[in-house]
């Protein structure tokens, strides 16, 4: 189909662009910008007067809970949550059940994924068999059949010969490695940041340095064995110092944060709030300020919604008792949205943190952005338009989140998926 | 944010932690207490304030006295009082907490008496209710992991102002295993909102939670030097589990260096009194001889405990 988007603001990071264009698409890819290509006749006209076209939102870490956890969300409902927040492009952690350790259900979730026709689904294969850190997985097979890298999901390596063996065989074939670093031993029973809050509600905490030390491990062993190393959920301004220090020292590594951490703190716990039970735990205002401004100037390369739907049982529990994570799918863009206009951010910026930063770090070319010849995978909508989430609105099948019934700014009107509108 | 202890009246709907709640509370409900003090001195133990009311003690964890001074506490306010032992029964066949309460709610329950080993739980119920208007049951929390234990800590707040009078003028020692102990949060709580000029917490690092002095507290790790002068002595429980792990060396060690002493009781004040929340283990956190001792309250604290606890219930029943 022929479509023509007019009127809107045109931001696309990747290509510096953010002025006042039209948006010819044709089968499926961007045709031009500004003026129409030659012949071009639209089947389909949308007035972006006022809104803002990008490219589709890429995430890097979203639970879709298949296989193995389909009373908590299924491929159906957290796609459609998907396209309701403008991402058109994700990659999923490897902690489903079965975990995502062999080619064939790796295989088997993108075919379902690719029949859905939705956002495009990309696969992160788990760097050791059932997440068990011993032993490695067939990771080039697991490549062959779509993943994009490989991780532990919340689950620790605990042996550091394990760790860099993994390492080292991802490295062999340039693959990439993924991690969220959390010491098991000093996280052991812990449910929030070792601070006041914790403290003084009896939680048993996780201090900061769980996360500092698995990570200095993980830059040392990155160094050693010259893995392309991706951290993902950074939550502490002590780790963001240790990155900067192995970057210095020439470690090529870039990390993540999930959107929450940026506005989030320990206080928001407050009577034992379930929904802001998260992994890794919400820190303190100083970590937020940090990760903030980190993500502002670069040093945090994207920010991914680290969407984890989760079912009310799973969540009326006491907070130590109830199941870790925040849905976030729909809530990734204006939490972006939010933090950009608080410190005053330019919107290419912003939004470069999850289109073409996060496309770069998932190594794909194909989306992220809009340049002529890409695969037409749009955005567009509001920045300015707040709306207030409720258990209604949300499509993903997990409603657990605190910014529930909180006025969010942004508000997405269209998604497009290879020019095909599916939202909107 | 809404406390959920607090009806828009400003008075006590539940009874979950002493932390946030206001000085003028704490002070009604040790003041409601002390005519409670007499009915136990009576030949007919009862008053009828809450006669025709089922108060459910529901534990989650195991417990002796706290569940027995509620039993006792509910039915001198004439209550009628059923006792279950969930740790042995629902949960072990896979019945959320909810669940549970939901059934009892269904029996007729007008107050729950709560103890669950997870932080926390009993907000849980508190929301439950509330969510599902039946905001008329009252929560009274009887020990939540190691979040509080009020009930406690009020009652430590009674003897203390039954012996000393004016929290303004003392000095008081918080010794032990603070870090897994509901009953330290509760006192500090209650101590720091009772105007106490200084409250210390003794304990090695390895019992202190992080950042605790910002629960208001001076921290020593010297138990010579921390119970120099102090008016109140509150001694904790040390689990003997805490010796399996990194926490403790021994219990020997433990005791050498923590447990209370005739020698260093004699740095306290002249007058000082000892507290202990009990179950005591003699010769780990406390010396016989101190326990035993002319400084110890340690028996009063249980009769006070009644009267606390019929005091709360009590307000809690007028409050709803």
């Amino acid at each position: 189909m022929n479509i023509h988007i007019r009127n809107g603001r045109l931001i696309d990071p990747a290509n510096q662009v953010d002025t006042q264009q039209d948006l010819f698409i044709v089968d499926g890819k961007v045709a031009a910008m500004g003026a129409a290509p030659a012949g071009f006749k639209a089947e389909r006209e949308i007035d972006a007067a006022g809104l803002i076209v990008a490219p589709g939102l890429v995430d890097l870490s979203a639970r879709l809970r298949e296989p193995g956890f389909e009373h908590k969300a299924t491929l159906e409902s957290e796609m459609q949550a998907a396209m309701a927040g403008g991402i058109t492009r994700l990659a999923c952690p490897p902690d489903t059940d079965p975990v995502l350790d062999e080619p064939g259900l790796v295989e088997m979730l993108c075919f379902r994924a690719k029949k859905l026709n939705c956002a495009h689904v990309y696969p992160i294969g788990a760097l050791t068999t059932k997440l068990e850190g011993k032993r490695i997985t067939e990771m080039a097979e697991l490549v062959e059949a779509g993943c994009v890298a490989f991780s532990q999901a919340n689950t620790p390596v605990v042996d550091t010969q394990v760790l860099m063996r993994a390492m080292q065989y991802a490295a062999t074939f340039g693959f990439r490695v993924w991690l969220q670093p959390q010491d098991p031993h000093l996280a052991r029973n812990g449910v929030a940041h070792d601070g006041e809050v914790a403290s003084r509600l009896g939680l048993t905490g996780i201090p900061v340095e769980a996360e500092t030390i698995a990570l200095e491990t993980q830059l040392a062993l990155a160094r050693l064995t010259g893995v392309k190393l991706h951290i993902t959920r950074v939550s502490s301004a002590a780790a963001l110092e240790c990155i900067e220090r192995a970057r210095a020292s020439g470690v090529d590594v870039t990390c993540d944060v999930a959107a929450h951490h940026l506005h989030l703190t320990e206080m928001d716990i407050g009577y034992f709030n379930p929904q802001c039970y998260v992994i890794p735990p919400l820190r303190s205002q100083r970590d937020r300020a940090a990760l903030r401004a980190a993500l502002a100037t670069g040093r945090i390369n994207a920010v991914c919604s680290d969407h984890t739907p989760v079912d009310d049982d799973a969540k009326q529990a006491p907070f130590a008792e109830s199941e870790a994570g925040m849905t976030g799918l729909e809530l990734l863009l204006s939490l972006v949205l939010k933090w950009a206009q608080e410190d005053k951010l330019p919107l290419t910026d912003a939004l470069a943190r999850v289109t073409s930063n996060a496309a770069a770090i998932m190594g794909i070319t194909k989306g992220g952005h809009l340049g002529v010849g890409a695969r037409a995978d749009v955005v567009i909508f509001d920045a300015r338009a707040e709306r207030i989430p409720t258990r209604e609105s949300l499509r993903s099948q997990g409603k657990n989140t605190p910014f529930l019934g909180l006025p969010l700014p942004g508000t997405v009107r269209y998604t497009l998926v290879e020019g095909r509108v599916m939202f909107g | 944010m809404h406390n959920p202890q607090l009806g828009a009246d400003g008075r006590l709907k539940h009874l979950i932690t002493l932390d946030g709640l206001p000085k003028s509370v704490l002070t009604e409900i040790l003041d409601t207490a002390a005519p409670f003090t007499e009915v136990a001195e009576r030949e007919v133990k009862k008053v009828p304030l809450l006669r025709g009311k089922s108060v459910f003690n529901v534990f989650f964890e195991n417990s002796t006295r706290t569940r027995t001074t509620f039993e006792i506490a509910a039915k001198r306010l004439s209550a009628d009082v059923i006792n279950l032992n969930v740790s042995t029964s629902s949960t072990s066949k896979g019945e959320t907490l909810l669940d549970t309460v939901d059934n009892l709610c269904a029996m007729g329950a007008d107050m729950f008496v709560m103890r669950h080993a997870s932080s926390g739980a009993p907000y849980l119920l508190a929301q439950h209710l509330r969510a599902t208007g039946r905001d008329h049951i009252s929560v009274v929390n009887a020990g939540d992991g190691r979040h509080a234990h009020p009930t406690q800590g009020l009652l430590d707040m009674y003897t203390i102002r039954h012996y000393k009078q004016d929290f303004t003028r003392l000095t008081v020692a918080v010794v032990g295993d603070v870090l897994h102990s509901r009953v330290a949060r509760s006192e500090i709580a209650a101590l720091t909102t009772l105007g106490v000029p200084e409250v210390r917490v003794i304990g090695p690092k390895t019992l202190l939670p992080t950042d605790v002095e910002r629960m208001g507290v001076r921290v020593f790790h010297d138990m010579e030097e921390g119970l120099k002068g102090v008016d109140v002595v509150m001694m904790l429980r040390l689990q003997n589990e805490r010796m399996q792990g990194a926490l403790l060396p021994s219990s020997q060690e433990y005791f050498k260096f923590y447990g209370l002493t005739q020698e260093k009781l004699a740095l306290a004040a002249k007058d000082a009194i000892v507290l202990h929340p009990g179950p005591m283990n003699r010769g780990v956190e406390i010396d016989s001889a101190v326990a035993d001792g002319e400084h110890a309250v340690i028996l009063p604290q249980v009769t006070f405990g009644i009267a606390v606890r019929m005091a709360v219930m009590s307000m809690l029943a007028a409050g709803n």
